[in-house]
């Protein structure tokens, strides 16, 4: 399955809602998704990746790559997942110590800064 | 973090599927898919198929990365051995590895989380190993080897997984 992307706002977060594979093929479209982002000036993202079929290391270096650039303007970057395949490389590579994440994007959205 | 480099000598791999495929980030997914679907067929339990899925992923990421950096021109190899007790995998490259960005060992994962880097390093964010380190982070047999298909060039990464009896 290809990567699909959509963004929407609430408030002053911008939820971004990942569906299908991130790897190496597809993760430049994602990293382009974010670096448009903030330069849009949207600092505080919602990564929704309940739809997320599959995340690779590439996957997690564009996210590592968002945070960096979120953080560059004393932004935000919240993921949403549930899915114990997908969390489980979070763990294995310790990133679960580096990305909030939440187990619905309401709870992502809420979450106090 | 402990190497998983190691230097025995390389195996005889009769190959149930082998596939060669162009180094280009499209074909990883197929591999990915051809791997799981053979996994499936030998017996490997349906709950470690995602975790063979990214472990062959991985590795093919690293080889079309090295490739594509070094030799485009030459294929990727990976190898599946339908075993009696195992699943194998085999995923050899031809790139280089004396250029000191990627010699087998397993990359120190807090390089990943370390987010102190400048905007210089936004672009590639993905240290150098990460990819071994979550292979061997998923896969209890795994080995890394010097030499590609045919010769010294490239590295071999091999790895495997029960199938029920």
């Amino acid at each position: 399955m290809d990567l699909s992307l959509s963004t929407r706002t609430e408030g002053d977060r911008t939820i971004v809602e990942v569906g299908g594979e991130i790897d190496v093929y597809t993760a430049p479209r994602l990293r382009e998704q974010l670096v448009d982002l903030v330069a849009d000036g949207k600092y505080h993202l919602v990564v929704d990746m309940e739809r997320v079929d599959f995340l690779d290391s590439t996957g997690l270096g564009v996210l590592v790559g968002g945070l960096k650039r979120v953080r560059a303007h004393d932004g935000s970057l919240r993921l949403v997942c549930t899915q114990e395949r997908i969390l489980k490389i979070f763990r294995i590579t310790g990133l679960t110590k580096v990305f909030p994440i939440h187990s619905s994007v309401d709870e992502a959205v809420n979450a106090a800064e | 973090m402990t190497p998983i480099l190691t230097t025995r000598p390389r195996k005889v791999d009769v190959a149930t599927v082998e596939l060669r495929f162009s180094a280009l980030p499209a074909h990883v997914r197929t591999a990915r898919l051809v791997a799981a679907a053979v996994a499936r067929r030998s017996g490997v339990d349906e709950a470690v198929l995602d975790e063979v899925r990214l472990a062959v992923g991985e590795a093919c990421s690293r080889a079309v990365h090295l490739h594509r950096r070094f030799c485009p021109d030459r294929p990727v190899t990976v190898t599946l051995v339908d075993d009696p007790e195992a699943f194998r995998v085999v995923v050899a490259d031809e790139a280089p590895v004396d250029d000191g960005t990627d010699e087998g060992d397993l990359a120190d994962l807090t390089d990943l989380t370390d987010l102190s880097g400048g905007a210089a390093d936004l672009d590639d964010v993905v240290p150098p190993g990460v990819g071994l380190a979550v292979i061997a982070g998923l896969v209890d047999d795994v080995t890394v080897e010097q030499g590609g298909p045919g010769g010294a060039q490239g590295m071999t990464v091999r790895m495997s997984w029960p199938t029920k009896v």
